[in-house]
């Protein structure tokens, strides 16, 4: 089975992270992976996307024509990428800053709002940690358990001292979507 | 691990020790890397001026012996031309990386595969070749690099490897145990002080017009042996195809999803699929069309290796082409519709 996902938003909300953490959580469970980020002109503020790819299989393309999931972090992003989704698809929208309002009624949309979430827990920097724990929840495309366990060496060294906040984040995501 | 970095640390276990680079998208993340890995291992690593100083500083590395590379992206890989005609003039080694963006002029930083021609077709000034390796996977990078130095230095020629901003940028799971520690090679041509011997000299001045059409066939020789021994290419579900895609790089990845998506629909598509851009694998080419199978050209391009194409058949089997030149990266699923568009076009033709 090959499951493709493009995660969007604005530069600076974590966007490529949230696609980075996933990739290399699947990698470390032993799946296929591909990872393609857009790149180069993007700015803080503009906008920023990322496809991931995960399979059983080898992966032919990195770039994905009908992605089965779509995460939308900002209203732009939305608007362009629902309509990529395939049918049936499900797109994960942040909807503290997005009118989740679409015209197909062949995807679902769940919507999780992460900036609030994130406030309350102190940090808006957290938001792409919750979005993913709701993501994981919603798409088990890797083991939430796994993710957890594993979490100091798919975010990295740079990220050592992150790890409980993290952890908290995926957490109050993975629970929201579980009520 | 990104394309760029893979690459690096190819080239740093096939025995790299010179790298040297000016800054351009999309390739940036290689100099980095190389920035970081090559002091680590006792090379020498220089962020030159410019592009025209670092193709300049992989020839001296190379006449002192040390295995050296360079990268850049398409603008600055123009810049590149005149040294790269140095050192196949010079018959010296070096490895020559350029992830391609769109084009021409200053273009933009997407993927884009507009310089198969100045790849392929020397690039620079003068009667000369160089091999031109296209790696469609991160994975495979582990594969091309070592054998582009390999090349580089069996046949003493520059190696082209021809990549795009989406192979660089791409991030796969990467294993570099099979790269294999560098053979060595007698250099019984480098400078490296004439002590107790008599004294060499390599240059590419040669105002003698018989001499310089000696070395010009001596060259040539060369060229047809590469041509020989050199062509590399994969097939994928080329026997029972009736259409057979040719792409390459990161063109054939998103071909191999469409045939994918083909096969599912039970149309009969393969494909083949170049590693070697230069030399061309023109016999499987010539070998397919004989079975009676059509060819669908795929490139980021307005059409180069189309041309390739149409020469590896001399007249034989008809060729379809679609091309998406300035940085656009079309998904399988467009590529899908047009493959099936032509093979269903082409059965009515034959009906």
């Amino acid at each position: 089975m090959t499951i493709k996902t493009i995660f969007s938003g604005f530069g600076g909300q974590g966007v490529l992270s949230m696609g980075f953490t996933l990739a290399n959580a699947a990698m470390l469970e032993g799946k296929y992976v591909t990872y393609l980020p857009s790149y180069g002109v993007e700015v803080r503020g503009g906008t920023a996307n990322c496809t991931v790819v995960v399979s059983d299989e080898e992966i032919a393309s990195p770039v994905a024509s009908e992605p089965e999931f779509v995460v939308a972090m900002n209203q732009p992003s939305f608007a362009r990428f629902q309509s990529v989704l395939t049918s049936g698809g499900l797109i994960c929208v942040n909807s503290s800053i997005v009118n989740t309002t679409s015209a197909r009624g062949d995807i679902e949309v769940l919507a999780v709002p992460t900036s609030d979430l994130a406030e309350k827990m102190g940090t808006i920097k957290v938001a792409n940690m919750i979005m993913l724990g709701a993501f994981l929840k919603a798409s088990n495309i890797v083991a939430f358990d796994f993710m957890l366990n594993n979490l100091q060496e798919i975010l990295g060294e740079g990220k050592a001292k992150m790890i409980k906040l993290n952890r908290q984040a995926l957490e109050a995501g993975y629970t929201f979507v579980k009520e | 691990m990104s394309g760029n970095a893979a690459l690096g640390e190819a080239a740093i276990l096939a025995g790299c020790t010179c790298y040297f680079g000016y800054p351009i998208t999309p390739q940036n993340e290689l100099t980095e890397y190389m920035a970081k890995r090559v002091p680590e291992t006792g090379g020498v690593f220089i962020q030159s001026e410019s592009e025209i100083a670092a193709i300049n500083m992989v020839l001296g590395a190379s006449v002192a012996g040390a295995r050296a590379m360079t990268s850049s992206s398409s603008p600055g890989m123009s810049l590149k031309q005149e040294g790269i005609s140095y050192l196949a003039a010079d018959e010296l080694p070096a490895v020559v990386v350029d992830m391609v963006r769109g084009g021409p002029g200053m273009g933009n930083i997407s993927p884009a595969q507009s310089d198969y021609f100045q790849a392929t077709r020397g690039g620079g000034h003068g009667d000369y070749k160089t091999i031109v390796l296209a790696p469609g996977s991160v994975q495979e990078l582990t594969e091309v690099v070592p054998l582009a130095f390999d090349l580089a230095d069996e046949y003493r020629n520059p190696v082209i490897i021809l990549g795009d901003g989406m192979l660089g940028q791409m991030m796969e799971p990467v294993s570099f145990e099979n790269i294999k520690p560098p053979k060595k090679y007698q250099k019984d041509y480098i400078l490296t002080g004439a002590k107790d011997r008599p004294s060499r000299m390599v240059r590419s001045l040669l105002f003698d017009t018989k001499e310089e059409e000696e070395h010009n066939w001596k060259l040539f020789r060369k060229y047809q042996r590469m041509e020989r021994n050199e062509v590399r290419y994969e097939t994928f579900l080329l026997d029972d195809a009736e259409m057979v895609v040719v792409a390459y790089g990161t063109g054939a990845r998103i071909a191999k999803g469409a045939i994918k998506r083909l096969r599912q629909e039970n149309l009969k598509v393969g494909m083949i699929r170049p590693i070697t851009l230069w030399p061309f694998p023109a016999k499987i080419m010539k070998e397919t069309a004989q079975n009676g199978a059509e060819f669908f050209v795929f490139e980021m391009s307005a059409g180069q290796m189309v041309e390739d194409v149409r020469l590896a058949l001399e007249g034989k089997g008809h060729i379809h082409f679609y091309g998406r030149p300035g940085g656009v990266i079309p998904t399988p699923i467009e590529l899908f519709r047009a493959i099936s568009r032509h093979y269903y076009q082409s059965r009515r033709g034959k009906k």
